[in-house]
C-alpha cells in the first residue's frame, strides 16, 4: 500500500466532528493495516523503561506496531533500537525476552552483530567478493530517545525531538508520576501480560475512561477499606478532572490530593499503610522518610494517557500491543523504589497483584467488558460509536480542552492525533 | 529412582491423590465456600510467574493470604464482576502425582494439572505444575498451608482468568 494515497480519504466518516466514531474503526483489517503504517510507522512509540535494561549490554525485546525489536544498552550507555530480523535472511537475532549479552549473533548462519546492530561478523565472507559493505548491512536502527527513563523509538527520521512531542505539560506530568519512587529511582518489579480480542483503540480509549471505573469495578471497589473506597469513589465524591495535554495525549486527574506526591507530607498515616510505616520505622527510617515512602507507595493520583501505546496508570504502567485488527496485547508494569525498603516494594507488589493481570480484581472485568465491546461492533454496523461525552461542559484548559472527569475529552484528544496522523 | 511400590508410600500417595482430587471436583464445580474450609489460617495461594520461588518479594498473578482468598471468592460470587456472571466453566484433571517429602505433619506433593476453560463458545487449554503443601489434622484428613500453580507459560502472554487453578 503506498503511503502517498490513503486508502481511508473520508476520515470525516470514520472519526466525525461530532465526536462519534464508525464501526469500521474496530474492524476493519485493511484500515489496521494503514494504521500500522501511518501511526506506528511514524510516531514516537514506548518500547521500555530503563530500569529493564540497567547495565552495559543488557537488552529487552519489544514491539513499535507490528515490528518485534531489540532494546539494547551498549558499553557507553548508549540506547539502542533495532529491529529483531537478520539483514542475510531475516531470521530473528534474539528471542530472549530479557538478558545481558555482548553481540546478537543469528542462529542461522552465524552474521554477529554489536550491540549498535553494527555487522561484525560474516563467516566465509569470500563468497561475497571484495565490494560487500558491512556498514551497509547492519540491523535495521530506529532513532531511540527517553524522558525521565521512558524510551521510545521510532521510524520516523523526520519525526519532531521526542520532548517536543511530548510537550512541557505530559513532561510534568511524568515527572510528577515518578515520584512515586519516594525518593529512590522507580523500578520496573515484573509485569503482567494478557491478550484480549479487542481492536487496539479500545484500549487506548479506556486509559482515559473515569466513567466506567465505579461500573466495572464495583467489585474491587468492595474489596477496599472505607477510606480507600472513597478515594476511588472519584465519580461522585472528587474533584478531579480530565484533560487534553495535545499530540493526543491526555490526563485524568482521578485524586486530585495525590498529584504531587511531595504535598501534604505531613498529612496522616492512612490505615492501610499503617503497618508498614511501622515496618519502617523499626527497620530505622527516620519518620519523615517513613512519610515520604509511605505516601508514595499508594501511587500517583493520576493516570497519564500517552497517544499512541502507553499509559501511566494510578501506580504503573499500561502498555499496548496492537496485534491483528481484532486483537490487541497488553502489558501492566508493576513498579517499585530502586534500593528501597523491600516492606514498601512488597506492598507495592501485593497492591499491584490486587487489582491487575489475569487474576487481578480488576484487569479481568476490564478485558471482559473490551471482549464485549468488540463483539456487539457485530451488528449495527451503521450505528455510530459515541465519545461525545462531556462535551457540554468541557472549559479550555491550558493546551485544550478540559472536562469532568467521566468526560471523554481524552478519547477525542486521540482521535484527534490519529486523524492528524492518518491524513498526513 | 525412589521405590514407590511400598505399600506405606502408597497408602499416603492415595490419600493426598483423593484430598487434591477432591479439591478439584470443588473448584470445578465453584463450591468456593467448601474450598475456603480446606486452608489453614496463615495457607497461602500462590500462582507465581515465571521460575523463581521467592514468591513474597516478586510480582505474581495471585498471592493470597486467607483475606485475599476471601475477598476474591466474594467477587466471584456477589455478581457485580462481569467477568465471572458468568464465569467460563472448567474441567480439570490432576495427575503425575509425586511426594516430594513428610516432615512431622506436613506433606509436599507435586502433580500435573490441565484444564480447559469454556466461555463464549470458545475453550482454551492450561497446564500447571502444581505443588501442595498439606498439614495433616487430628481427624485424619489434610488442610492446605501452601498451593503453588505455576501455569507453564506463567510468564508468557496469558488471558484474563475468572476461575481458580
Ligand atoms: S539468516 Fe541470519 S545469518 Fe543467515
Ligand atoms: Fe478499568
Amino acid at each position: 500500500m503506498s503511503l502517498d494515497t490513503p486508502k481511508f480519504s473520508d476520515l470525516d466518516a470514520l472519526y466525525s466532528a461530532d465526536s462519534k466514531i464508525a464501526t469500521a474503526m474496530y474492524e476493519d483489517p485493511e484500515l489496521f493495516a494503514e494504521e500500522m503504517e501511518r501511526v506506528f510507522k511514524r510516531t514516537w512509540v514506548w518500547v521500555a523503561h530503563e530500569s529493564e535494561f540497567p547495565d552495559k549490554g543488557s537488552f529487552k525485546l519489544s514491539t513499535v506496531g507490528l515490528e518485534p525489536v531489540i532494546v539494547v544498552r551498549d558499553r557507553k550507555d548508549k540506547i539502542h533500537v533495532m529491529v529483531n530480523r537478520c539483514r542475510h535472511r531475516a531470521a530473528t537475532v534474539c528471542e530472549v525476552k530479557k538478558g545481558k549479552t555482548s553481540s546478537f549473533q543469528c542462529p542461522y548462519h552465524g552474521w554477529g552483530y554489536g550491540l549498535d546492530g553494527s555487522l561484525r561478523a560474516v563467516p566465509y565472507p569470500e563468497q561475497y567478493g571484495d565490494d560487500f559493505d558491512k556498514a551497509q548491512h547492519g540491523l535495521l536502527k530506529l532513532r531511540a530517545e527517553s524522558y525521565n527513563g521512558m524510551v521510545f523509538a521510532t521510524f520516523n527520521e523526520d519525526a519532531e525531538p521526542l520532548v517536543d512531542f511530548l510537550g512541557p505539560q505530559v513532561c510534568r506530568y511524568i515527572d510528577l508520576f515518578m515520584k512515586q519512587g519516594g525518593g529512590f529511582p522507580i523500578k520496573v518489579l515484573g509485569e503482567h501480560q494478557f491478550t484480549v480480542p479487542m481492536n487496539w483503540k479500545v484500549q487506548l480509549e479506556n486509559t482515559t475512561d473515569g466513567y466506567h471505573f465505579p461500573v466495572v469495578h464495583k467489585s474491587f471497589m468492595q474489596t477496599l477499606d472505607g477510606e480507600t473506597n472513597d478515594m476511588f469513589d472519584f465519580l461522585e465524591k472528587g474533584k478531579g478532572w480530565i484533560e487534553d495535554l495535545g499530540n493526543g495525549h491526555s490526563v485524568m486527574v482521578m485524586i486530585p490530593e495525590l498529584v504531587d506526591l511531595d504535598d501534604n507530607l505531613d498529612a496522616p498515616i492512612p490505615d492501610r499503610f499503617a503497618e508498614l510505616a511501622q515496618e519502617l520505622r523499626d527497620d530505622g527510617y527516620p519518620e519523615a522518610q517513613v512519610k515520604k515512602i509511605v505516601r508514595a507507595v499508594g501511587g500517583a493520583g493520576f493516570n497519564l494517557n500517552l497517544f499512541p501505546n502507553v499509559s501511566f496508570s494510578l501506580a504503573f504502567f499500561r502498555v499496548l500491543t496492537p496485534v491483528t485488527v481484532e486483537r490487541t496485547d497488553i502489558r501492566h508494569l508493576a513498579l517499585g523504589m530502586d534500593g528501597g525498603p523491600a516492606a514498601a516494594n512488597r506492598m507495592r507488589l501485593r497492591l499491584h497483584e490486587h487489582f491487575q493481570g489475569p487474576m487481578g480484581f480488576g484487569s479481568p472485568d476490564d478485558a471482559e467488558v473490551w471482549e464485549r465491546v468488540q463483539r456487539g461492533t457485530k451488528g449495527g454496523e451503521a450505528l455510530p460509536i459515541l465519545v461525545n461525552r462531556g462535551l457540554i461542559d468541557e472549559v479550555p484548559g491550558e493546551v485544550g480542552p478540559k472536562g469532568h472527569i467521566s468526560a471523554e475529552t481524552g478519547m477525542r484528544a486521540a482521535y484527534a492525533m490519529w486523524k492528524r496522523m492518518m491524513a498526513q | 529412582m525412589k521405590d514407590v511400590t511400598n505399600t506405606q508410600d502408597l497408602a499416603l500417595l492415595s490419600q493426598v491423590a483423593a484430598f487434591i482430587w477432591a479439591e478439584a471436583d470443588m473448584l470445578d464445580a465453584k463450591a468456593y465456600e467448601d474450598w475456603l474450609e480446606l486452608w489453614t489460617k496463615d495457607g497461602l495461594y500462590i500462582m507465581p510467574m515465571g521460575e523463581g520461588e521467592d514468591y513474597a518479594n516478586s510480582l505474581n498473578l495471585c498471592y493470597d493470604n486467607d483475606k485475599m482468598r476471601r475477598d476474591r471468592i466474594g467477587r466471584f460470587r456477589q455478581g457485580f464482576s462481569i467477568s465471572s456472571a458468568p464465569a467460563a466453566q472448567t474441567v480439570r484433571a490432576m495427575s503425575r502425582f509425586v511426594i516430594e517429602k513428610v516432615e512431622g505433619d506436613a506433606v509436599t506433593v507435586r502433580c500435573a494439572e490441565q484444564l480447559v476453560e469454556d466461555k463464549f463458545g470458545r475453550q482454551r487449554l492450561f497446564a500447571a505444575n502444581t505443588t501442595y503443601t498439606l498439614i495433616r489434622q487430628p481427624d485424619g484428613g489434610f488442610k492446605i498451608a501452601q498451593k503453588v500453580a505455576r501455569l507453564l507459560n506463567s510468564d508468557g502472554m496469558l488471558t484474563s482468568l475468572s476461575y481458580l487453578f
